[in-house]
């Protein structure tokens, strides 16, 4: 757990940074601190390992000072991510991680084989491990930065935009990674970004800073986006928070509907889009009847791409909804856990669900 | 051919008791620059490493390496002729003095330059100071500082000659001598000496460097092309660039 309590940090020329930062990042959870640049999310974060020292207030992490004791030895217990990854160029990767093992005085070999460790954690092949940063892609880079960051074991997880100069497929990677990693280990992350997607992607908690370092709204993403406090947060959590805010609601109520399919080499059916599957039931594409000469089959080139599919279960309501508008019939692919074909899905079904889905959920 | 001749005999390789040959001055010449480019290493590193890791003084020191290049050394031996009288130290005075700024200036801008980034990222891993300069800073600067010892090297080596003009030994008696003496092929042998001596220490730090640099540091085009050019452009030139 990390606490700011009144932490304020003026610079030298002063230009106050952080203002009265009340806050309290919980246990276990990615807090996410976003906000325009110069709101001091990065100062704010900089704080906690004393790579800027507050200049007034009281910061707590897991209950301890931070200003208490000695920075290299607080920073050794926490874990740091920065952007560019800030890999050391002289050093392999296998090196690269092992760093704070090495510096907490366990030994070359124990830290190496802890590396090797890790890299597979963070999706790395081990074969890299004795190649240099120089020879790793941005997106790998960036995971070997995670690695090290993890390599002493550390509670808390300092992550200073750490995926903002990677191209946005890559970066959508390294989320869900985080994520899966996230659910694995458990640990304390404190995350900055500038980006609102991936504030409230990530997000347990997500804190908006406006510039001049004070808090505008400390809330869970779903809040945020149903229930902005002011102007300035409606405005920076961008035009269509209303559709994003179904991201949170849950699609349990929605009802699943029929939903008429056709195999490949089937006849084509006489009239309207039926879905195309494959011998395992698994969605291929759409298929428009009719309009065929007698007797023609279903071939691999009349089927049209379908839209997202809809898993049941597990879904949002936007994901059913843009099931239901990126399909060509109109009607959204409903699969299970397998992949298989459970049913359909409308708009229609989607906005019915909505009032229920809001009462049921304290957050909207 | 007559000139070469002089290079090629033995008798000139060997001297005699009271005129050493070759052999024995490129040893003295060797020995005033081995200890020309140590003093110099003992005073340059420490203080440009400092002044890098520091980001404290590293105009002034440039700007001082700088106009002390701009001595005329053959002008500072004759002033400190003048000071210290003969012997040895007047003219290692002036070769530290030459070698200082090549040094000084590849440590400070090597150790300077590392990417603000990596140095972050080391003190957030939790290293100290003197960690940060010797496991991050020092390590990635090493191109740079070789660099500057090759820049060094070569103006010591071909510098050294000025040694013989106080009475001392080294490969610039054959010069000297051979110019007073109207003999000619002894003082072209000499020059050919000196020039050949400069072009091999500088390929063995090439060599050295590719040891001592991390291969994550070197750039695969200049693993890949023959190295020669590159060295001796590298070693001379590029430095006073920097600093500047």
């Amino acid at each position: 757990m990390i606490e700011f309590r009144g932490v304020t940090k003026r610079f030298p020329d002063g230009t106050v940074a952080v203002h009265e930062l009340d806050l309290v990042a919980e246990q276990g959870r990615i807090t996410v601190f976003v906000g325009p640049s110069g709101c001091g999310k990065t100062t704010s974060v900089r704080m906690i390992n004393r790579m800027i020292e507050p200049t007034s207030g009281e910061l707590r992490v897991d209950g301890r000072d931070v200003l208490a004791g000695d920075p290299a030895d607080l920073r050794r217990g926490i874990g740091y991510v920065i952007q560019q990854a800030g890999l050391f160029p002289h050093r392999t990767i296998v090196d690269n991680i092992a760093t704070v093992p090495v510096l907490l005085g366990r030994g070359r070999r124990e830290g190496r084989s802890r590396a090797m460790e890790l890299m597979e954690t963070v999706g790395l092949d081990p074969s890299m491990a004795r190649r240099y940063p120089n020879q790793l892609s941005g997106g790998q880079q960036q995971r070997v930065g995670v690695a090290r960051a993890l390599a002493a074991d550390p509670p808390v997880l300092l992550m200073d935009e750490p995926f903002s100069a990677v191209d946005p497929v890559v970066r959508e990677n390294l989320q869900d990674e985080l994520l899966r990693l996230q659910s694995e280990l458990g640990k304390t992350i404190v995350f900055v970004t500038h980006d609102i997607d991936e504030a409230i992607k990530l997000g347990d908690k997500v804190a908006v800073f406006r510039v001049g370092g004070t808090l505008a709204q400390y809330d869970e993403p779903g809040v945020l986006l149903s229930r902005p406090v002011d102007e300035f947060v409606d405005t920076f959590v961008g035009r269509d928070r209303g559709y994003r805010g179904l991201g949170f609601l849950s699609s349990d109520t929605i009802p699943i509907g029929e939903l008429p399919t056709v195999g490949l080499g089937d006849p084509v059916p006489e009239q309207g889009w039926h879905a195309v599957l494959d011998g395992e039931r698994r969605p291929l594409g759409w298929i428009d009847g009719g309009h065929r000469p007698g007797g023609a089959t279903v071939s691999e080139g009349d089927v049209v791409p379908g839209g997202s599919l809809y898993p049941v279960g597990s879904g949002s309501l936007r994901g059913a909804l843009d099931a239901a508008l990126s399909s060509p019939s109109g009607r959204g692919v409903a699969v299970d856990a397998d992949g298989r074909v459970a049913g359909s899905i409308s708009a229609d079904d989607v906005l019915t669900a909505l009032p229920d889905a809001r009462r049921h959920d304290p957050a909207a | 051919m007559t000139y070469l001749g002089w290079l090629f005999s033995s008798e000139n390789w060997a001297g005699s008791a009271e005129n050493p040959g070759i052999a024995q001055r490129l040893v003295e010449h060797l020995g005033y620059t081995a200890l020309t480019l140590l003093i110099a290493l003992v005073i340059a590193l420490p203080l440009g490493a400092w002044i890098g890791h520091t980001g404290r003084g590293g105009l002034m020191v440039v700007g001082i390496a700088n106009a002390l290049r701009a001595l005329p050394t053959l002008g500072l031996l004759v002033l400190l002729f003048l000071a210290v009288g003969l012997g040895l130290l007047g003219p290692l005075i002036a070769l530290v003095i030459l070698a200082v700024p090549p040094l000084l200036a590849g440590t400070y801008s090597g150790v300077a330059n590392v990417d603000p980034s990596i140095v972050d990222a080391a003190k957030g891993m939790g290293m100290r100071g003197p960690e940060v300069l010797f496991k991050v800073e020092l390590p990635n600067a090493l191109p740079l500082i070789i660099g500057g010892v090759r820049s060094a090297l070569l103006q010591v080596i071909s510098t050294a000659t000025i040694a013989a003009y106080v009475g001392l030994g080294g490969l610039g008696r054959f010069i000297l001598d051979g110019l007073s003496q109207r003999d000619f092929p002894q003082m072209i042998g000499g020059s050919i000496l000196v020039a050949l001596l400069a072009i091999v220490a500088d390929l063995l730090l090439g060599g050295l460097q590719r040891l001592l640099v991390s291969p994550g540091l070197q750039q695969r085009g200049a693993q890949a092309g023959p190295g020669r050019l590159r060295l001796i452009r590298g070693g001379a030139g590029t430095d006073r660039a920097r600093a500047a």
